[in-house]
């Protein structure tokens, strides 16, 4: 089950869905998911930011303070990244070795 | 940030473009009665395979995610398989996904096969009546049956979701939820689109464009049907009826959307073939992304608009003017309302317009044996 609960997403390890390709644009980014074909808007520069940290994160949470998000902001990230989880765009990182 | 400001910030303009069209030829082996691109012949400028896939490297380094590749019938073309194998999977770097349009001819159970097993494809498929008289009346004879034929070799080939494209015309409006059966029959997506009066579709706009109490009819059963049907956003003239249909509800042309003709000219959208939205070429000095960025044309469409005569109705919000092409191939001011609009304010302006002195592409690419109600105007 790749779809993580939202309470625990911050402790959760993400990545970008390794199908998911990103392009920088004046208001954030474009993601484009080739598997399922989506286009999803990223319209914030700092989601977009966390979103590329991820992989070489433990956890959001280890993300979001990598990236200088105040704590105060990480509810509404952990939103966000729900939704990016939701529509495939990032996803649990698989335990590896 | 708000939708409103994302739409905002999508007419200013992206870095390259989200929906670029590629129309690969203007050969077509079928003469639509209302092509967009009046295709028919070959044209010998036409981009090389060596150039075709110098502009995929550059929309791949430019990361345009997909292109939608038609034509004339882009299957016409003799490396057709070769590009799509090589927008897809490059020798270096992530591929470009493709959905291309064809009237179906060439998908035989070859090449249903052969599409069935490449990965980032989509295919749709034109169809404009759900039975042959009507269907065959637009696209010609025999149409409707290759159509059937190629979605049927699709299906036996285990292709999966591809797409049935319908334009919506005054004849075939009472067919829409048909149209949806035969996608559901073969789990494929039906996607509908409007009906524009560009290429050849300017001499037969006035005979098949829906009526306005059909417009209606369209605006209700996109509402009703919500997000299971593909529009491309092409209804967001019919938002002044009411809740906005499901859509970015602007003009993408120059801004999110452009076309890149078979010849290599970069125009700001697909059914705007016309030296006045032509915004330079692939084979110019700096390419494909020189006109995407810099182009005179292109600067001036991510303007602010002016609402100019539908500055004083209450629906310019809604409705956003609707569509550039359709006004100006019909010879309407192109800040004013859309030659459909749904409160009739074109109407009178429509009626006063000499048909005789609309704008007409210089690209005619019609093969001379054109049926004689087609070729006076």
């Amino acid at each position: 089950m790749r779809r993580v609960l939202n309470l625990s997403l911050l402790d959760t390890p993400l990545q970008l869905d390794p199908q998911v390709a990103l392009r920088p644009e004046p208001f954030g980014a474009l993601a484009y998911h080739y598997g399922t074909r989506r286009l999803v808007f990223m319209k914030d520069r700092d989601v977009v930011a966390v979103a590329r940290a991820l992989d070489s994160h433990s956890s959001l949470s280890a993300a979001l303070q990598a990236c200088g998000v105040a704590e105060s902001r990480w509810p509404s990230f952990a939103k966000a990244f729900a939704s990016l989880n939701e529509s495939e765009i990032v996803r649990e990182r698989p335990i590896t070795g | 940030m708000s939708a409103q400001s994302l739409v905002e910030q999508l007419k200013g303009g992206l870095d390259a473009p989200i929906c670029l069209t590629w129309e690969l030829t203007y050969a077509c082996n079928l003469q639509c009665v209302h092509c967009l691109s009046s295709s028919g012949r070959r044209d010998p400028r036409e981009l090389t395979t060596v150039e075709a896939k110098r502009v995929l490297d550059e929309l791949r380094e430019l990361q345009v995610f997909y292109i939608n590749i038609g034509g004339g019938e882009p299957m016409v073309r003799r490396d057709f398989f070769e590009l799509v194998d090589y927008a897809i999977n490059p020798p270096t770097g992530d591929g470009i996904g493709v959905k291309f349009s064809t009237n179906g001819t060439y998908i035989d159970t070859n090449a249903a096969r052969r599409l069935a097993a490449m990965d980032y494809l989509d295919i749709q498929i034109s169809l404009d009546g759900i039975d042959a008289v009507t269907n065959d009346a637009v696209r010609g004879t025999g149409s409707f049956d290759m159509a059937r034929r190629a979605m049927d070799n699709l299906a036996a080939a285990k292709f999966g979701p591809f797409k049935i494209s319908v334009v919506v015309t005054r004849h075939n409006v009472d067919q829409l939820d048909h149209f949806k059966c035969l996608a559901d029959s073969y789990g494929a997506q039906l996607r509908v689109t409007r009906l524009r009066p560009s290429g050849r579709g300017a001499d037969t706009w006035h005979d098949l464009h829906p009526t306005n109490l059909q417009q209606r009819q369209i605006y209700e059963w996109l509402v009703a049907k919500g997000d299971s049907v593909l529009t491309g956003d092409s209804f967001f003239h019919l938002n002044a009826l009411g809740t906005p249909l499901p859509g970015l509800n602007m003009c993408g042309a120059g801004r999110v959307v452009c076309l890149i003709d078979p010849i290599g000219d970069v125009y700001a959208c697909p059914f705007v073939i016309h030296e006045q939205f032509k915004a330079g070429s692939v084979r110019d000095r700096g390419g494909f992304g020189r006109v995407w960025k810099h182009s005179d044309l292109f600067l001036e469409l991510r303007q602010p608009q002016s609402a100019g005569a539908c500055a004083s109705c209450g629906s310019y919000d809604a409705c956003q003017g609707g569509c550039m092409a359709a006004k100006f191939f019909t010879g309407l001011p192109l800040d004013g309302p859309d030659p459909e609009c749904v409160n009739g304010e074109a109407d009178a302006a429509l009626g006063a317009v000499h048909v005789e002195l609309t704008p007409r592409s210089s690209l005619d690419h019609s093969r001379a044996a054109r049926s004689p109600a087609l070729s006076g105007r």
